[in-house]
Protein backbone atom coordinates (compact mmCIF):
# COMPACT_ATOMS: atom_id res chain seq x y z
CA UNK A 1 0.00 0.00 0.00
CA UNK A 2 2.65 2.50 1.04
CA UNK A 3 4.88 1.32 -1.79
CA UNK A 4 2.08 2.10 -4.24
CA UNK A 5 1.67 5.53 -2.67
CA UNK A 6 5.40 6.16 -2.98
CA UNK A 7 5.30 5.18 -6.64
CA UNK A 8 2.40 7.54 -7.27
CA UNK A 9 4.14 10.42 -5.51
CA UNK A 10 7.31 9.78 -7.49
CA UNK A 11 5.35 9.50 -10.71
CA UNK A 12 3.25 12.64 -10.34
CA UNK A 13 6.28 14.45 -8.93
CA UNK A 14 8.15 13.69 -12.16
CA UNK A 15 5.16 14.81 -14.21
CA UNK A 16 5.06 18.05 -12.25
CA UNK A 17 8.79 18.53 -12.66
CA UNK A 18 8.89 18.13 -16.44
CA UNK A 19 5.61 20.03 -16.70
CA UNK A 20 7.20 22.96 -14.90
CA UNK A 21 10.17 22.90 -17.27
CA UNK A 22 7.77 22.88 -20.21
CA UNK A 23 5.80 25.74 -18.67
CA UNK A 24 8.92 27.85 -18.35
CA UNK A 25 9.50 27.40 -22.06
CA UNK A 26 6.26 29.29 -22.51
CA UNK A 27 2.55 28.57 -22.10
CA UNK A 28 2.10 27.53 -25.77
CA UNK A 29 4.68 24.76 -25.33
CA UNK A 30 3.00 23.71 -22.12
CA UNK A 31 -0.46 23.69 -23.65
CA UNK A 32 0.70 21.81 -26.72
CA UNK A 33 2.28 19.03 -24.72
CA UNK A 34 -0.67 18.90 -22.37
CA UNK A 35 -2.95 18.39 -25.35
CA UNK A 36 -0.55 15.87 -26.87
CA UNK A 37 -0.44 13.89 -23.64
CA UNK A 38 -4.20 13.92 -23.23
CA UNK A 39 -4.69 12.76 -26.80
CA UNK A 40 -2.21 9.95 -26.22
CA UNK A 41 -4.12 9.00 -23.12
CA UNK A 42 -7.45 8.90 -24.94
CA UNK A 43 -5.89 6.81 -27.67
CA UNK A 44 -4.22 4.42 -25.29
CA UNK A 45 -7.13 3.78 -22.90
CA UNK A 46 -8.93 1.29 -25.18
CA UNK A 47 -5.71 -0.65 -25.72
CA UNK A 48 -4.96 -0.75 -22.02
CA UNK A 49 -8.54 -1.85 -21.37
CA UNK A 50 -8.15 -4.66 -23.87
CA UNK A 51 -4.82 -5.57 -22.30
CA UNK A 52 -5.98 -5.58 -18.69
CA UNK A 53 -9.26 -7.34 -19.23
CA UNK A 54 -7.91 -9.61 -21.91
CA UNK A 55 -4.81 -10.77 -20.12
CA UNK A 56 -6.99 -11.79 -17.18
CA UNK A 57 -8.74 -14.29 -19.44
CA UNK A 58 -5.52 -15.46 -21.06
CA UNK A 59 -3.99 -15.94 -17.62
CA UNK A 60 -7.04 -17.90 -16.48
CA UNK A 61 -6.55 -20.55 -19.15
CA UNK A 62 -2.84 -21.04 -18.44
CA UNK A 63 -2.66 -23.34 -15.44
CA UNK A 64 0.22 -22.50 -13.13
CA UNK A 65 1.22 -26.17 -13.04
CA UNK A 66 2.11 -25.98 -16.71
CA UNK A 67 4.55 -23.16 -15.99
CA UNK A 68 6.15 -24.88 -13.02
CA UNK A 69 6.24 -28.11 -15.02
CA UNK A 70 8.26 -26.43 -17.73
CA UNK A 71 10.62 -24.95 -15.22
CA UNK A 72 11.12 -28.18 -13.31
CA UNK A 73 12.68 -31.32 -14.62
CA UNK A 74 15.19 -30.79 -17.40
CA UNK A 75 18.69 -29.63 -16.72
CA UNK A 76 21.18 -28.37 -19.27
CA UNK A 77 20.26 -26.34 -22.31
CA UNK A 78 16.94 -28.07 -22.85
CA UNK A 79 16.01 -26.97 -19.36
CA UNK A 80 17.15 -23.43 -20.15
CA UNK A 81 15.05 -23.39 -23.31
CA UNK A 82 11.91 -24.58 -21.54
CA UNK A 83 12.57 -22.09 -18.73
CA UNK A 84 12.60 -19.31 -21.34
CA UNK A 85 9.24 -20.46 -22.70
CA UNK A 86 7.89 -20.66 -19.17
CA UNK A 87 9.09 -17.12 -18.43
CA UNK A 88 7.34 -15.71 -21.48
CA UNK A 89 4.13 -17.64 -20.74
CA UNK A 90 3.93 -16.79 -17.04
CA UNK A 91 0.70 -14.93 -16.38
CA UNK A 92 0.32 -12.24 -13.74
CA UNK A 93 2.63 -9.70 -12.22
CA UNK A 94 6.01 -9.83 -10.48
CA UNK A 95 4.72 -11.67 -7.40
CA UNK A 96 3.77 -14.70 -9.44
CA UNK A 97 6.87 -14.63 -11.62
CA UNK A 98 9.35 -14.37 -8.76
CA UNK A 99 7.42 -16.81 -6.57
CA UNK A 100 7.58 -19.44 -9.29
CA UNK A 101 11.32 -18.78 -9.57
CA UNK A 102 11.76 -19.17 -5.82
CA UNK A 103 9.78 -22.40 -5.73
CA UNK A 104 11.88 -23.77 -8.57
CA UNK A 105 15.11 -22.87 -6.74
CA UNK A 106 13.95 -24.46 -3.50
CA UNK A 107 12.70 -27.61 -5.17
CA UNK A 108 16.06 -28.23 -6.76
CA UNK A 109 15.81 -26.44 -10.08
CA UNK A 110 19.15 -25.54 -11.62
CA UNK A 111 20.40 -22.02 -10.97
CA UNK A 112 21.13 -21.25 -14.65
CA UNK A 113 17.62 -22.38 -15.54
CA UNK A 114 16.05 -20.15 -12.89
CA UNK A 115 18.19 -17.21 -14.06
CA UNK A 116 17.03 -17.85 -17.62
CA UNK A 117 13.45 -17.99 -16.36
CA UNK A 118 13.66 -14.70 -14.46
CA UNK A 119 15.45 -12.93 -17.31
CA UNK A 120 12.99 -14.29 -19.89
CA UNK A 121 10.11 -13.26 -17.67
CA UNK A 122 11.54 -9.74 -17.40
CA UNK A 123 12.04 -9.52 -21.15
CA UNK A 124 8.98 -11.25 -22.55
CA UNK A 125 6.25 -11.83 -19.95
CA UNK A 126 3.27 -11.73 -22.28
CA UNK A 127 1.06 -9.84 -19.89
CA UNK A 128 3.46 -6.90 -19.63
CA UNK A 129 3.97 -6.86 -23.39
CA UNK A 130 0.24 -6.89 -24.10
CA UNK A 131 -0.72 -4.58 -21.30
CA UNK A 132 2.01 -1.96 -21.44
CA UNK A 133 4.52 -2.24 -24.21
CA UNK A 134 2.20 -2.68 -27.21
CA UNK A 135 -0.18 0.13 -26.20
CA UNK A 136 2.61 2.63 -25.59
CA UNK A 137 5.22 1.79 -28.21
CA UNK A 138 5.09 1.49 -31.99
CA UNK A 139 4.15 -2.12 -32.76
CA UNK A 140 7.14 -2.53 -35.04
CA UNK A 141 9.45 -1.60 -32.18
CA UNK A 142 7.86 -4.10 -29.81
CA UNK A 143 8.20 -7.07 -32.14
CA UNK A 144 11.70 -6.02 -33.10
CA UNK A 145 12.71 -5.60 -29.46
CA UNK A 146 11.31 -9.01 -28.53
CA UNK A 147 12.99 -10.75 -31.46
CA UNK A 148 16.33 -9.15 -30.71
CA UNK A 149 16.06 -10.08 -27.02
CA UNK A 150 15.58 -13.81 -27.64
CA UNK A 151 19.26 -14.78 -27.26
CA UNK A 152 19.76 -12.99 -23.96
CA UNK A 153 18.13 -15.34 -21.44
CA UNK A 154 20.46 -17.96 -22.91
CA UNK A 155 23.43 -15.61 -22.57
CA UNK A 156 22.45 -15.00 -18.94
CA UNK A 157 22.23 -18.76 -18.31
CA UNK A 158 25.64 -19.24 -19.92
CA UNK A 159 27.17 -16.55 -17.70
CA UNK A 160 25.51 -18.18 -14.69
CA UNK A 161 27.03 -21.54 -15.65
CA UNK A 162 30.48 -19.97 -15.95
CA UNK A 163 30.56 -17.88 -12.77
CA UNK A 164 28.63 -20.32 -10.60
CA UNK A 165 26.11 -19.94 -7.83
CA UNK A 166 25.42 -16.76 -5.90
CA UNK B 1 23.48 12.57 -48.69
CA UNK B 2 26.83 12.75 -50.52
CA UNK B 3 26.51 16.01 -52.44
CA UNK B 4 25.16 18.67 -50.17
CA UNK B 5 24.87 22.25 -51.36
CA UNK B 6 28.07 23.89 -50.18
CA UNK B 7 26.40 26.55 -48.09
CA UNK B 8 25.11 23.98 -45.57
CA UNK B 9 28.14 22.84 -43.63
CA UNK B 10 26.07 21.44 -40.74
CA UNK B 11 25.74 17.65 -40.60
CA UNK B 12 22.78 16.49 -42.63
CA UNK B 13 20.97 14.59 -39.91
CA UNK B 14 20.93 17.64 -37.67
CA UNK B 15 19.36 19.72 -40.39
CA UNK B 16 16.83 17.01 -41.08
CA UNK B 17 15.80 16.63 -37.49
CA UNK B 18 14.81 20.27 -37.31
CA UNK B 19 11.04 20.05 -37.98
CA UNK B 20 9.16 18.59 -35.10
CA UNK B 21 8.46 14.98 -36.02
CA UNK B 22 5.19 14.87 -34.13
CA UNK B 23 4.09 11.74 -32.42
CA UNK B 24 2.54 9.29 -34.77
CA UNK B 25 -0.61 7.73 -33.39
CA UNK B 26 -1.05 4.16 -34.27
CA UNK B 27 -4.19 3.02 -36.00
CA UNK B 28 -5.70 -0.23 -34.87
CA UNK B 29 -2.98 -2.51 -36.12
CA UNK B 30 -2.43 -6.21 -36.45
CA UNK B 31 -1.13 -6.44 -32.91
CA UNK B 32 -4.42 -5.21 -31.51
CA UNK B 33 -6.41 -7.54 -33.76
CA UNK B 34 -4.31 -10.56 -32.76
CA UNK B 35 -4.63 -9.70 -29.08
CA UNK B 36 -8.38 -9.21 -29.41
CA UNK B 37 -8.71 -12.60 -31.10
CA UNK B 38 -6.59 -14.23 -28.40
CA UNK B 39 -8.72 -12.63 -25.72
CA UNK B 40 -11.96 -13.74 -27.36
CA UNK B 41 -10.74 -17.34 -27.56
CA UNK B 42 -9.53 -17.29 -23.95
CA UNK B 43 -12.77 -15.79 -22.70
CA UNK B 44 -14.71 -18.46 -24.58
CA UNK B 45 -12.57 -21.18 -22.99
CA UNK B 46 -13.11 -19.69 -19.54
CA UNK B 47 -16.84 -19.58 -20.22
CA UNK B 48 -16.88 -23.26 -21.23
CA UNK B 49 -14.95 -24.23 -18.13
CA UNK B 50 -16.42 -21.95 -15.46
CA UNK B 51 -19.64 -20.67 -17.00
CA UNK B 52 -20.92 -17.11 -17.05
CA UNK B 53 -20.02 -16.61 -13.42
CA UNK B 54 -16.36 -17.33 -14.09
CA UNK B 55 -16.31 -14.88 -16.96
CA UNK B 56 -17.94 -12.16 -14.85
CA UNK B 57 -15.59 -12.81 -11.92
CA UNK B 58 -12.55 -12.14 -14.05
CA UNK B 59 -14.24 -9.16 -15.69
CA UNK B 60 -15.06 -7.41 -12.41
CA UNK B 61 -11.62 -8.12 -10.99
CA UNK B 62 -9.91 -6.78 -14.10
CA UNK B 63 -12.19 -3.76 -14.33
CA UNK B 64 -11.21 -2.68 -10.83
CA UNK B 65 -7.59 -3.25 -11.75
CA UNK B 66 -8.14 -1.13 -14.84
CA UNK B 67 -9.67 1.68 -12.79
CA UNK B 68 -6.67 1.66 -10.48
CA UNK B 69 -4.22 1.77 -13.35
CA UNK B 70 -5.84 4.62 -15.30
CA UNK B 71 -4.40 7.56 -13.31
CA UNK B 72 -0.92 6.14 -13.75
CA UNK B 73 -1.49 5.72 -17.45
CA UNK B 74 -2.49 9.37 -17.63
CA UNK B 75 0.62 10.36 -15.71
CA UNK B 76 2.73 8.26 -18.06
CA UNK B 77 1.22 9.89 -21.13
CA UNK B 78 1.77 13.38 -19.76
CA UNK B 79 5.33 12.50 -18.80
CA UNK B 80 6.03 11.24 -22.30
CA UNK B 81 4.48 14.31 -23.92
CA UNK B 82 6.36 16.79 -21.74
CA UNK B 83 9.64 14.97 -22.19
CA UNK B 84 9.33 14.85 -25.96
CA UNK B 85 8.55 18.56 -25.88
CA UNK B 86 11.41 19.69 -23.65
CA UNK B 87 14.19 17.40 -24.86
CA UNK B 88 16.44 19.07 -27.41
CA UNK B 89 15.90 16.92 -30.47
CA UNK B 90 19.27 17.63 -32.01
CA UNK B 91 21.09 16.54 -28.89
CA UNK B 92 18.97 13.43 -28.52
CA UNK B 93 19.55 12.30 -32.07
CA UNK B 94 23.23 13.00 -31.69
CA UNK B 95 23.67 11.16 -28.41
CA UNK B 96 21.07 8.41 -28.89
CA UNK B 97 20.62 8.31 -32.65
CA UNK B 98 21.78 5.69 -35.16
CA UNK B 99 25.30 7.13 -35.24
CA UNK B 100 25.74 7.48 -31.50
CA UNK B 101 27.88 4.34 -31.30
CA UNK B 102 28.65 2.49 -28.09
CA UNK B 103 28.26 5.71 -26.12
CA UNK B 104 24.63 6.00 -27.20
CA UNK B 105 23.92 2.43 -26.09
CA UNK B 106 25.61 3.11 -22.75
CA UNK B 107 23.61 6.29 -22.23
CA UNK B 108 20.40 4.43 -23.09
CA UNK B 109 21.25 1.61 -20.69
CA UNK B 110 22.19 4.01 -17.89
CA UNK B 111 19.00 5.96 -18.40
CA UNK B 112 16.90 2.80 -18.26
CA UNK B 113 18.62 1.69 -15.08
CA UNK B 114 17.92 4.92 -13.18
CA UNK B 115 14.42 5.59 -14.51
CA UNK B 116 11.96 5.63 -11.61
CA UNK B 117 8.49 4.13 -11.65
CA UNK B 118 7.06 1.16 -13.45
CA UNK B 119 5.96 0.24 -16.96
CA UNK B 120 3.66 3.26 -16.97
CA UNK B 121 6.74 5.50 -16.98
CA UNK B 122 9.26 3.36 -18.86
CA UNK B 123 7.29 2.79 -22.06
CA UNK B 124 5.91 6.33 -22.53
CA UNK B 125 9.39 7.73 -21.97
CA UNK B 126 10.92 5.19 -24.36
CA UNK B 127 8.29 6.08 -26.91
CA UNK B 128 9.07 9.78 -26.46
CA UNK B 129 12.78 9.14 -26.97
CA UNK B 130 11.99 7.26 -30.15
CA UNK B 131 9.90 10.19 -31.35
CA UNK B 132 12.63 12.78 -30.75
CA UNK B 133 15.43 10.96 -32.52
CA UNK B 134 16.72 8.00 -30.54
CA UNK B 135 17.20 4.93 -32.73
CA UNK B 136 15.91 1.40 -32.09
CA UNK B 137 19.29 0.32 -30.73
CA UNK B 138 19.52 2.92 -27.97
CA UNK B 139 15.84 2.55 -27.12
CA UNK B 140 16.18 -1.23 -26.88
CA UNK B 141 19.16 -0.74 -24.58
CA UNK B 142 17.01 1.53 -22.44
CA UNK B 143 13.98 -0.76 -22.25
CA UNK B 144 16.03 -3.91 -21.62
CA UNK B 145 18.08 -2.10 -19.00
CA UNK B 146 14.95 -0.86 -17.28
CA UNK B 147 13.49 -4.34 -17.10
CA UNK B 148 16.69 -6.21 -16.20
CA UNK B 149 18.76 -3.89 -14.01
CA UNK B 150 16.31 -1.15 -13.07
CA UNK B 151 16.08 -0.93 -9.32
CA UNK B 152 12.33 -0.39 -9.10
CA UNK B 153 11.11 -3.92 -9.58
CA UNK B 154 14.19 -5.40 -7.92
CA UNK B 155 13.64 -3.47 -4.69
CA UNK B 156 9.88 -3.79 -4.60
CA UNK B 157 9.50 -7.44 -5.61
CA UNK B 158 12.60 -9.44 -6.45
CA UNK B 159 14.58 -8.89 -3.25
CA UNK B 160 11.63 -9.63 -0.92
CA UNK B 161 10.62 -12.75 -2.83
CA UNK B 162 13.84 -14.19 -4.22
CA UNK B 163 16.29 -12.87 -1.66
CA UNK B 164 19.07 -10.30 -1.82
CA UNK B 165 21.82 -12.72 -2.83
CA UNK B 166 20.03 -14.12 -5.82
CA UNK B 167 18.79 -10.70 -6.93
CA UNK B 168 22.17 -8.97 -6.80
CA UNK B 169 23.84 -11.90 -8.47
CA UNK B 170 21.19 -11.97 -11.18
CA UNK B 171 21.62 -8.23 -11.75
CA UNK B 172 25.39 -8.60 -12.04
CA UNK B 173 24.87 -11.30 -14.67
CA UNK B 174 22.44 -9.02 -16.49
CA UNK B 175 24.74 -5.99 -16.54
CA UNK B 176 26.17 -6.53 -20.04
CA UNK B 177 22.86 -7.56 -21.60
CA UNK B 178 21.21 -4.16 -22.31
CA UNK B 179 24.17 -2.87 -24.31
CA UNK B 180 24.49 -6.21 -26.13
CA UNK B 181 20.78 -6.21 -26.95
CA UNK B 182 20.98 -2.63 -28.18
CA UNK B 183 24.04 -3.44 -30.30
CA UNK B 184 22.34 -6.49 -31.79
CA UNK B 185 19.23 -4.41 -32.42
CA UNK B 186 21.19 -1.73 -34.21
CA UNK B 187 23.16 -4.32 -36.19
CA UNK B 188 19.99 -6.08 -37.37
CA UNK B 189 18.03 -2.87 -37.94
CA UNK B 190 20.61 -1.39 -40.28
CA UNK B 191 20.56 -4.56 -42.37
CA UNK B 192 16.79 -4.97 -42.27
CA UNK B 193 16.08 -1.38 -43.23
CA UNK B 194 19.24 -0.36 -45.09
CA UNK B 195 18.04 3.10 -46.07
CA UNK B 196 16.61 5.20 -43.29
CA UNK B 197 13.00 5.73 -44.23
CA UNK B 198 13.25 9.09 -42.49
CA UNK B 199 9.90 10.79 -42.15
CA UNK B 200 7.27 8.25 -43.08
CA UNK B 201 9.16 5.67 -41.10
CA UNK B 202 6.43 4.90 -38.62
CA UNK B 203 3.25 5.42 -40.57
Amino acid sequence: MSAALLIDILLWGSVLGVGLIAFRRGPPVFKASLREGSMDFINIVPRIALGVIGSGYIAAIIPQEVITGWLGPDSGWLGVASAVVAGAATPGGPVIGFSIGTVALKSGGGVPQVVAYVVAWALFAFQRVILWEIPFMPARFVWFRCAVSVPFPFVAAAIAMVIGKP
Amino acid sequence: MSELPSKAPAPAEDAESEPRPGRVRKPIGWSTIIIAALVAVSAALVWRRDGTEGVLDILTHDLSLFGGILPRVLAGCLLGAFISEILPHEKVSRSLGPKSGLMGLLIGAAFGAILPGGPFTAYPVASALLAVGADFGATIAMVVSWTLIGYGRAVAWEIPIMGTDFTLWRIVISLPLPVLAGALGRFVYVRLYPKPLAKDDES
